[in-house]
């Protein structure tokens, strides 16, 4: 067993500022296995792999190849050890060729012979099974076959283990069968491949051996044929509720604000990211949205809003259709959208402007003439003041140099100030520590008792849980279960994130 | 095994302090520089220094000279912070300036009898026009196709350009010129009043700072420029036209730079020719990058960059100083001062440190 093992990496610590990515994780590696990494968004599993493949360095621990002890400090350190990375987001050069892609690059004579090169190339591609069209520039390429010369890209560089970061995010289910094809005929040949994932069916289907991960710790390793999915879902959600005192408010449930009737949202490629969703959000109610990302959240909120614009069905507010207004229309009739991206400060805010040009971004349209800034000015000092926003200055720094805490009390403070009658908030408290996002908490809360109706999308379900009078759950653009979080399982949740469905569909509830 | 490493972190803000300690001992620097040249050529860098300061402060019509140069510069650059404020490269303010130039020929062809106080605001109403219409179709292709405005507006320069030829050389040719490829001179009720030589151009030029600094700090299409040149998501999201503010942007932005075809013709040229922009709209755009987008910074960048010209060529006579040199003395010290640039955006930091200021 021992001799096998090829990746031993343990104790692995890595910090960012004050959050634990990784806490003493660590995973085994077998030659010739295929061995997955399950877990939450934001549970360790792209971090522990960006360890093993040099792009982070761990503030401790150790990495052992082939029973060696090594440091890695970059890719391309990783690379020469025979570890690859197929990013989710692919580094390719667009307006070349598959083949131009596969040989940039790569060490060798400055003179290539071309024909001897695709022969070699294509040889060696179809032995793995890949099909891929070597004279194809990329930007016609589908992203299934971006994929296939992204992985075999790595493989043609040395890489023994490829670690394919949650590959099946963008592929069809025949893209998905292809790709496991190619998968399993790697390690036929030998190579150990690592695949991130939070798909319980695919772990189930594809791999040898699970690690799951929770909160930047590996919860167990465990062989496939040893488990099933809902002990996988019971591992990967956890089962001992944390007592982060979110304060659950029970407040009357008002009347029907918004109405959405099958609604159906398409991203620029034509495909369907949200399916048929019908749901109703009341007055002085949290209706929480649990589901792994890009299961259609964004798309959902932006459809609210009437920023996503390729959908179909009906929004109704207050009885009243909206699905025609424009952005500006639906910001009038009190309709809010909070949404902190991945970056912060992608949208909503303008990073370069301080903070009261950033609050006048949701009012200047009500003056009449000349801007005045006084008014804004007004509320940046008593958003700082009641959030305990922490800068030097309202109308001197621009956002962007605050820290992320900072940026998301601005944002879900300027919101709140304009007494919205809807709050569409999502990943309000990404990244935030426990104190900011106690706050937020209580503002939500605040606002539900105001009867403001409110959607929450978030990624913890502790909170989810806790904070929300109904928890919806999406997976792939469709609602797999709306459920009443007090009578319902972390696991029942956990297993309806994953698509797996109820035992005989009773979770689908409506209060 | 740890390596001290250097890096760079952008500044929050600079302080008008700093600013001016940075330029002032890039400019000191440059002139260090360029001092080793002047002294290869033989002259004393004392003395042409000094020459170039006499050369634009001197006398009254030095100084009028001074700010002949110094008035297309500035009204180009004007133009040029508006688009660029909304992140939209418009580096086709030759072309624009050239077309407003046609169109105040135009009125000057077809309504020569008018008097001044009628034909002169014509010409600069029908000037700002054409310059916006020179903008349009690059604006008009990004909004919906996400064209390319940079490679658009300058290539739209050079459709200019021949136009114009083709209008000096045949249609609108001065028979009265003797052959010469030249368009006839404006009639005096064509041309800008003077007062002690000095062209009312001055005057259009410090309305127009005022003008845009209110645009772009009082306004609500000010505001939105600035939101949607940071980020066109969060323009979206606050309910802004998008199509509408790129559209209205470039009607501003070209329309002043086709503004300076007016003052231009009826002001020290007194004709439309091809050659009537001198490089100057491409001079603009590094004013406005180095005025950091702001129309009071632009003024006092292009007041330095007219020194540099109205000075170097000045000294070319006063000193016999060959004309390549008086080049090379005005790209050291804009060399000295670009690169002075990157100490006022960012600082030098030990690595691994990430800024912060709350």
């Amino acid at each position: 067993m021992e001799n096998k093992q090829i990746v031993k990496m343990e104790h692995i610590t890595k910090v960012f500022g004050n959050v634990k990515a990784l806490n003493d994780a660590g995973f085994h590696l077998n030659r010739g296995e295929i061995h997955a990494i399950l877990g939450e968004n934001g549970a360790g599993k792209s971090s522990l792999m960006n360890v093993l493949c040099g792009i982070y360095t761990p503030e401790y621990g150790q990495i052992e190849l082939g029973g060696t002890p090594v440091v890695l400090s970059s890719p391309a350190d990783a690379l020469k050890h025979g570890i690859g990375m197929v990013p989710q987001h692919f580094k390719l050069v667009e307006v070349m060729t598959a083949a131009e892609n596969i040989i940039a690059g790569t060490k060798g004579k400055f003179w290539l012979s071309e024909k001897q090169i695709l022969k070699e190339i294509k040889e060696k591609s179809e032995a793995f099974g890949f099909h891929i069209d070597l004279q194809k520039k990329v930007y016609d390429m589908s992203v299934a076959e971006k994929q296939s010369l992204e992985i075999f890209k790595v493989l043609q560089r040395g890489a023994e283990i490829l670690i394919l970061d949650e590959p099946t995010a963008v592929l069809t289910p025949q893209e998905i069968d292809n790709l496991f094809q190619v998968i399993e005929n790697m390690r036929e040949r030998g190579h150990s491949i690592v695949i991130i994932t939070h798909k319980l069916e695919e772990v189930m289907r594809v791999s040898d051996r699970i690690t799951v991960m929770r909160k930047g710790e590996t919860v167990n390793t465990v062989n496939k044929n040893e488990t099933n999915m809902k002990e996988l879902a019971t591992m990967m959600v956890g089962t001992q509720n944390f007592d982060l005192s979110v304060p659950y408010l029970s407040v009357p449930r008002g009347k029907r604000t918004l109405e959405i009737k099958k609604l159906s949202a398409y991203d620029n490629n034509g495909i369907k990211v949200l399916k048929n969703l019908t749901f109703d959000l009341y007055q002085g109610e949290i209706l929480g949205v649990a589901g792994v990302a890009g299961s259609g959240q964004k798309e959902l909120c932006e459809s609210i809003t009437g920023l996503h614009t390729k959908r179909e069905g009906d929004i109704l507010f207050n009885g009243e259709s909206i699905i025609q207004d424009s952005p500006e229309e639906i910001i009038k009739k009190g309709i809010s959208l909070s949404f902190v991206p991945e970056d912060r400060l992608g949208m909503g805010l303008v990073p370069t402007m301080n903070i009261v040009d950033n609050v006048l971004l949701k009012d200047y349209k009500k003056q009449e003439g000349l801007l005045s800034r006084y008014q804004s000015k007004l509320t940046a000092d008593e958003l700082v003041e009641t959030l305990h926003i922490v800068t030097p200055s309202t109308d001197r720094i621009p956002v962007s140099l605050l820290s992320g805490g900072n940026i998301q009390k601005v944002l879900l403070g300027r919101e709140i100030s304009l007494n919205p009658k809807v709050m569409v908030t999502a990943y309000a408290t990404r990244g935030l520590d426990v104190g900011s996002s106690q706050l937020i908490y209580n503002l939500l809360n605040a606002q539900k008792e105001k009867k403001v109706a409110i959607l929450y999308v978030g990624e913890d379900l502790d909170v989810l849980m806790q904070l929300s009078d109904r928890l919806m759950v999406l997976c792939e653009g469709e609602i797999t279960g709306i459920v009443d979080p007090r009578t319902t399982t972390k696991e029942e949740i956990g297993l309806l994130m994953s698509g797996v469905s109820g035992k005989d569909g009773g979770l689908n509830i409506e209060i | 095994m740890k390596f001290k490493q250097y890096g760079v972190a952008k500044r929050g803000e600079t302080s008008v302090q700093l600013r001016v300690l940075v330029t002032l001992s890039a400019i000191v620097l440059a002139l260090l520089t360029a001092s080793i040249i002047l002294l290869v050529a033989k002259s004393n860098p004392i003395g042409v220094y000094v020459g170039i300061l006499q050369g634009c402060f001197g006398s009254l019509y030095r100084f009028s000279a001074l700010l002949e140069k110094l008035v297309p510069l500035l009204i180009l650059s004007l133009g040029i912070v508006v688009a660029f404020k909304m992140n939209f490269m418009n580096i086709g303010a030759e072309g624009q300036f050239l077309m407003g130039g046609v169109g105040a020929t135009l009125i000057v062809r077809l309504l020569p009898g008018l008097p001044a106080p009628v034909l002169l605001p014509l010409m600069a109403v029908v000037a700002f026009a054409f310059g916006a219409l020179w903008l349009i179709p690059p604006a008009f292709f990004k909004s919906k196709f996400e064209t390319n405005e940079t490679l658009f507006t300058l290539m739209m320069n050079y459709v200019a350009t021949y136009f114009v030829m083709h209008l000096q050389y045949e249609r609108w040719k001065d028979p009265a010129a003797s052959g010469m490829p030249k368009i006839a001179n404006f009639p005096e009720n064509a041309l800008l009043p003077q007062v002690q030589g000095f062209h009312l151009g001055i005057g259009i030029a410090i309305l127009l700072v005022g003008v845009v600094y209110i645009l772009m700090n009082r306004t609500k299409t000010g505001y939105e420029i600035a939101v949607l040149g940071a980020s066109e998501n969060t323009a979206r999201y606050a309910g802004m036209n998008v199509h509408q503010t790129i559209l209205k942007t470039a009607i501003i932005s070209g329309g002043i730079c086709g503004l300076v075809g007016m003052i231009q013709t009826a002001g020290p040229s007194g004709t439309l020719s091809a050659e009537i922009t001198g490089g100057l709209g491409f001079t603009a755009i590094i004013v406005a990058w180095l005025a950091d987008l702001k129309p009071v910074r632009a003024a006092v960048v292009s007041f330095l960059f007219a020194i540099l010209i109205q000075g170097g060529s000045y000294i070319q006579t006063a000193f016999q100083i060959p004309g390549s040199a008086a080049a090379m003395i005005q790209a050291i010290i804009l060399l000295y001062i670009l690169g002075s640039e990157f100490f006022l955006r960012y600082r030098i930091i030990k690595s691994g440190k990430r800024v912060e200021v709350a």
